[in-house]
């Protein structure tokens, strides 16, 4: 018995929502403007800015474990370096 | 996983992929100064980020029933007044309540409304997605004239809801709250520069946002950024502000879009494009017409 009932958040025990993808983006880091237009239309806050190479700007990476796969990315990004390809 | 925006709520919730809600909610809290207490109606936000064993919440989170979202946070926030005047707590807590439209509009409108009057230091955020969509898809009274639900069903006697949309709003209005708006996940700046007003009020404020729901307004899973877009740009979702009782219209589309652009995005709305049905399709441009007219109005347009 939890004292209280109170749950604390724990992202260990989270179950993994990557396993539910049927389609899955791919960043094209060279095409990525690094706008950062679809980090907060995410979902599941699965896309970061992270340095890429020599890039002067931070490009998009997307975490596998938690994409769900629903395309919001690849629809709202304006230069299209998100592409749906098949898991 | 992006930790800046995860830190109020997390990845690893079982919302539907495609679903615009966990990004209002990140987009709201976010924009809070000081720690938040949220209170959640049941509903799809309840159902999905508190999984037994795991919460997605990475803040001081509770749920209690459907009806009480409201009635709870008020709880909540006369507990912590106490409790500051006995110096058990001194930081400043700013109290956040989320609840769906049938939680809101239908369900917990009375302890809304109670909680609204005896004006509680808390925010209000209603996700309007049209509809009881935790249960499957039942008409609440958000749901648009026309749509077609589970019981609202569309055949050759019916074309789906015969009722308009509660002017929620207005009732919010007429509490004399400080600050209400309505904003729109697609207009990510205004709905920040909002959420920040209502969270630095001192007293009661509201917020509906609107939220489209992929599985049961029957669009794919990528658009929902291009549809709520849509419902703003063909002024179905106007943007607008009341500041102590003054309205005020945040933003205008320079070329209105017939409403049809955004209705033939969606599944619900597909029967209306019969041509038996063509009548009604004028009366909806007639009711977002009027509708918008009327907030003009307000706004002293």
């Amino acid at each position: 018995m939890e004292k209280g009932a109170i749950i604390k958040h724990d992202i260990k025990k989270s179950p993994r929502t990557g396993s539910w993808r049927y389609m899955k983006p791919e960043v094209d880091k060279d095409k990525c403007i690094g706008c950062a237009t679809c980090v907060p239309f995410c979902p599941d806050a699965c896309i970061e800015m992270k340095k890429h190479k020599n890039d002067k700007r931070d490009k998009a990476d997307i975490d596998y474990e938690f994409c769900k796969g629903c395309g919001v990315c690849a629809q709202i990004c304006p230069v299209r370096a998100i592409i749906m390809k098949k898991n | 996983m992006n930790k800046d925006l995860a830190k109020n709520l997390a990845p690893g919730h079982s919302a539907c992929a495609g679903c615009a809600f966990p990004s209002i909610v990140r987009t709201i809290l976010g924009e809070a100064t000081t720690p938040v207490v949220i209170s959640n109606a049941t509903g799809c936000l309840e159902v999905t980020s508190t999984i037994y064993p795991y919460t997605a919440w990475n803040v001081p989170y509770i749920h209690s029933a459907f009806e009480n979202a409201a009635a709870t946070i008020s709880g909540v926030e006369r507990a912590y007044l106490a409790m500051r005047k006995k110096g058990k707590i001194k930081k400043k807590i700013k109290f956040v309540a989320f609840g769906g439209d049938g939680g809101t509009y239908d369900i917990g409108l009375q302890a809304l409304s109670g909680a609204l009057e005896r004006g509680h230091n808390f925010l209000y955020v209603v996700y309007d997605n049209g509809g009881y969509m935790n249960t499957g898809n039942q008409r609440s009274s958000a749901t648009p004239y026309g749509a077609g639900t589970e019981t609202t069903p569309v055949g050759d006697e019916s074309f789906g809801k015969v009722e308009m949309r509660k002017n929620l709003m207005g009732i919010v209005a007429a509490h004399n709250i400080p600050y209400a708006a309505q904003a729109n996940i697609a207009n990510l700046a205004d709905l920040k520069m909002k959420a920040k007003k209502a969270l630095a009020v001192d007293g009661p404020s509201f917020l509906t946002v609107f939220s489209p729901c992929t599985n049961n307004w029957k669009f794919p899973t990528s658009q929902y950024v291009a549809i709520a877009k849509l419902a703003t740009e063909t002024n179905f979702w106007p943007l607008y502000e009341i500041e102590n009782g003054k309205y005020k219209l945040s933003w205008e589309p320079k070329t209105i879009k017939p409403v049809t652009e955004f209705l033939k995005t969606q599944g619900r709305f597909k029967h209306l494009f019969l041509p038996k049905n063509k009548l009604i399709l004028g009366k909806i441009q007639k009711i977002v017409n009027d509708e918008f007219a009327r907030i003009a109005s307000l706004c002293g347009l």
